[in-house]
């Protein structure tokens, strides 16, 4: 069995008197894709928040690749190997995709106290932003500004940034979040290309990327996990089914 | 050398080099303008070395305004502790503008080290206040210093000297300030330039247009706030120490809030995040103080000779028309206003729109 | 002694005046989430209103209820003129437009009153002592301010905690879109609050008129220690401003009238009188750094 690289032991968060972590803990092993599926509002993006270090949890600890993690500001988890993907589209509107993903390999590269050199003309930041952008598809859109690129196009750039980051294990809120048929199954695509080189945990509504992706999942309600194990034992796992998945194949 | 020539290609740069040329060269057409009877040399000179300097610091304040997002209502306060520095060394008799102006610089930016590391761990509005607690902090300390003057302030008896490479006194000493003021004005456009271009400024302007994102990207954006905001306080404590030379004075009035306000005006009226913005919004502000009133009685008199036409003596006599022209802050006032609700571009965009990013 | 009781009550009574001031502020900037500079201005135009209706009465007192009116009236004015269209904007954008009030502002006054200051003339029953102990003669005029602030204080504790339109208030400092949903007319809310945070400026202003002479510009050193007020206290909290009013009024004059004395004694005369109003000004500045580094959201402050 593969080593756990992200351990997840005991997290609490509160939030007054709702508890959208409680008790749980999880692990994702190294090279799968590992996801987290529930309800809205089972405390999946509360979850990412804290693993990627924008919310302190109440209890608990975080453990990435063998190194408690639990305190540690989200910039530096992203400099371990701990990169995210936004939910809600967050990419630099102002500045063009490439701009975009030449900034995400600026911050890979370290330090950015260089203050003379053009960096819009460094080849070593917009080399590898451009095979990212080709990578997700995006090569075409260089040089456009990401306000006027469709949404589906932005949820493209949000991966291919937190792809430039290096990362050895990428968070992925909703990649698939507001996006039609067709750009869904370019993304499932795309992901699916990233099996085997990443370790990913995706965090997906559509049941149906989820299941062709997965390696494992685990269900969250009430933000605690109530069952991990593979697409099939999950399938077939009754407490799943009424609390998840017969609520799913209703709506 | 095609390269040098690019930003000629836009309406914007063009305008951008003609503004820069006309300043430049004001020493050698000023002449021309006193015998003309326009405007006395002396006087155009004075006038556009404190446009100069005042750019200078908004020039500084916009790097951290208009690159990065950082709304500090205390910038003026580096003014004054350039200018302090430059005072109180003169009035000790140490005039060697090589020790005056490192020190005047240093201790900007040490200031603006302590104030930033304190204050830019708040966020909008408190952030807005704290650097103004701070300016007010120092300005008390001005109008504290008994000394030096306190609430009156302290001349300057001897301008800041260069080893004798600049005239401090006699007639040349206006054109020599004003020549050197527009280098080094070419200088801090020169260095912010290349700052906001390179990898640092593209963090800090990343940081402006979403925070959180470049954290998750890995990047400790505090720290590029931080010496985006040291760089700028150093840039304004050099301005300050300019305009000590320049007005031969200094007082706690110079970091007053209603200066840094003055400063913000400037950045916003020329165009945030526009390299020459600052300086077209110095040029604007400053002689739109100077010359409003003028310019508004002629603007009385055309009403008051239309009004007349229609009315004969029922328009009343022309001198309690041009009275009016007293409150030409009130005309600034909507200006402003009139700016801020409608024209948010600034002056430079005007020019044309400017590329991406 | 007797000068610490006296310097107490002086520091009361300034801090329930900057009370009234930051109270308007931190209203208009929970609710409206509008920073206004122009503020000060509004505290202007009260003493102003007030030195022109007690002129015009014979009555300080008649003056000052005509004034009150005539502050709501101008408040409602620029909130439907020029602030109206500042709401959706950001802070820059209200700093700016409302630097530009000021300017208007202060050359209005200037036009209609002239460049120098007034004077507003207390009637003989204000403007004697009046004896709290045998022994202890405190400016009539003074107390009454102390009075009419306190009972002007316990006022907007009852409506913003007891009353419908508090409610309304608590709940827009709180959560902006929720009002709307409650089938509140936000529009009409938002120039009722601006009013209100005018007049209680106003009112500041022509009770400060008779102490301090009537001048331009009086509102805008004011307006900062109002700023620096709402901010210590948090901002939209009428509790914090009104603990924080307290205390900035007493530092500021207990500093003024002990520290010279203090001071004399390593200092000179002229160097001491001099230092003293600057260090207890300085002193304010330094507490409210020292509160924003520990607490960035103030002391009862929510939102950031």
């Amino acid at each position: 069995m593969a080593e756990a690289m992200l351990k997840v032991e005991g997290l609490v968060k509160r939030f007054g008197g709702l508890v959208a972590t409680d008790n749980l803990s999880l692990d994702v092993r190294d090279g799968e894709v590992h996801a987290l599926i529930g309800p809205n509002g089972a405390g999946k993006t509360t979850l990412i928040a804290q693993l990627s270090g924008f919310l302190r949890p109440d209890a608990g600890r975080i453990t990435f690749t063998d190194r408690d993690i639990t305190a540690l500001p989200a910039a530096a988890r992203v400099r371990l190997g701990l990169a995210r993907s936004f939910q809600i589209t967050s990419v630099l509107r102002d500045f063009t995709a490439l701009d975009n993903v030449a900034l995400a390999e600026q911050a890979r590269q370290g330090h950015s106290f260089r203050f003379w050199q053009p960096a819009r003309s460094d080849r070593s930041l917009r080399g590898p932003a451009s095979a990212a952008l080709e990578a997700v598809g995006l090569a075409h859109r260089a040089d456009d500004p990401a306000a006027s690129l469709s949404h589906g196009e932005q949820r493209q750039l949000e991966v291919a940034m937190a792809l430039a980051c290096d990362p050895r294990l990428l968070l992925l809120d909703e990649p698939m979040a507001g996006m039609g048929p067709e750009e869904s199954a370019r993304m499932v695509d795309l992901l699916r290309g990233l099996r085997g080189q990443r370790t990913m945990l995706l965090i997906e509504h559509d049941m149906d990327a989820v299941f062709a992706l997965a390696d494992r999942i685990t269900v969250l309600v009430y933000g605690r996990a109530i069952a991990t194990g593979t697409p099939a034992e999950i399938r077939a796992n009754p407490e799943v089914r009424t609390a998840y998945l017969g609520e799913s194949e209703g709506t | 050398m095609t390269e040098l020539l690019t930003p000629f290609a836009t309406w914007r740069g063009r305008i951008a080099a003609l503004v820069l040329v006309l300043l430049g060269l004001l020493p050698l057409y000023a002449p021309w303008l006193d015998a003309a009877g326009i405007i006395s040399q002396k006087f155009a000179l004075t006038l556009m070395t404190r446009v100069l300097i005042l750019a200078i610091a908004a020039i500084s304040l916009n790097l951290i305004l208009g690159y990065g997002g950082i709304v500090s209502f205390g910038h003026a306060v580096y003014i004054g502790l350039g200018g302090y520095a430059v005072g109180i060394m003169a009035h000790h008799g140490v005039t060697n503008g090589f020790l005056q102006f490192p020190v005047a610089i240093g201790l900007s930016a040490l200031f603006a080290l302590a104030i930033g590391a304190l204050s830019l761990r708040t966020r909008g509005v408190y952030f807005i206040m704290i650097t103004l607690a701070f300016a007010q902090l120092v300005y008390y300390v001005g109008v504290g210093l008994e000394p030096y003057g306190g609430d009156d302030g302290l001349t300057i008896n001897r301008r800041s000297d260069f080893a004798g490479l600049l005239p401090t006194r006699g007639p040349d000493k206006t054109t020599a300030f004003y020549v050197v003021s527009f280098v080094v004005l070419l200088l801090v456009l020169g260095l912010v330039h290349r700052l906001v271009n390179s990898r640092f400024g593209m963090a800090l302007r990343g940081a402006k247009s979403n925070e959180q994102r470049m954290q998750a990207l890995g990047m400790p954006t505090f720290r590029y706030r931080l010496t985006a905001f040291v760089i700028a306080g150093a840039i304004c404590g050099l301005a300050g120490a300019l305009l000590a030379n320049h007005t031969e004075f200094i007082s706690p009035a110079m970091m007053h809030w209603t200066r840094s306000g003055d400063l913000i005006v400037m950045v916003v009226l020329g165009g945030m995040g526009s390299l020459l913005g600052p300086v077209y919004g110095a040029v604007a502000f400053l002689l739109l103080e100077e010359f409003l009133p003028g310019l508004l009685k002629v603007v009385l008199t055309w009403l008051h000779d239309g009004v007349a036409a229609v009315l004969g003596p029922g328009a009343g006599a022309l001198e309690s028309w041009l009275r009016l022209a007293e409150y030409w802050q009130i005309a600034l006032g909507a200006i402003l206003i009139l700016v801020v609700l409608y024209a948010r571009g600034g002056i430079d965009s005007l020019f044309g729109r400017p590329r991406h990013g | 002694m007797t000068l610490l009781i006296e310097q107490t009550l002086n520091g009361i009574q300034l801090g329930l005046l900057m009370f009234l001031l930051a109270a308007g502020l931190t209203l208009v900037f929970g609710i409206m989430d509008l920073v206004n500079l122009a503020h000060g201005s509004l505290y202007m135009f009260g003493a102003y209103f007030c030195a022109s209706f007690t002129a015009w009465t014979d009555s300080f007192v008649l003056g000052a209820l005509l004034a009150l009116p005539a502050a709501l009236l101008l408040g409602v004015v620029v909130e439907i003129v020029v602030v109206r269209k500042l709401y959706r904007r950001d802070h820059l954008d209200h700093v700016l437009a409302t630097f530009g009030l000021i300017l208007i502002a202060n050359d209005l006054v200037r036009a209609v009153w002239g460049p120098d200051g007034r004077r507003i003339p207390l009637p003989a029953w204000l403007n004697q002592p009046i004896y709290l102990t045998p022994d202890l003669p405190y400016p009539t005029y003074r107390f009454a301010v102390i009075v009419v602030g306190a009972a002007v204080a316990l006022f907007l504790y009852w409506l913003v905690t007891r009353t419908r339109t508090g409610m309304w208030i608590r709940a827009g400092a709180s959560n902006r879109t929720m009002i709307g949903a409650l089938g509140i007319n936000v529009e009409a809310l938002f120039t009722l609050v601006f009013g209100l945070g005018a007049v209680l400026a106003a009112l500041a202003g022509l009770m400060a008129g008779p102490i301090v002479t009537v001048s331009i510009g009086m509102g805008d050193n004011i307006l900062i220690l109002a700023f620096v007020i709402i901010v210590i206290g948090g901002i939209g909290s009428i509790k914090g401003a009104f603990i924080a009013a307290m205390i900035v009024g007493m530092i500021d004059t207990l500093g003024r009238a002990l520290l010279p004395d203090l001071l004399k004694s390593f200092l000179s005369v002229t160097a001491a009188n001099t230092a003293a109003p600057a260090l207890s000004s300085m002193a304010i500045y330094l507490l409210m750094a020292g509160v924003l580094v520990w607490r960035p959201t103030g002391l009862f402050g929510a939102r950031g």
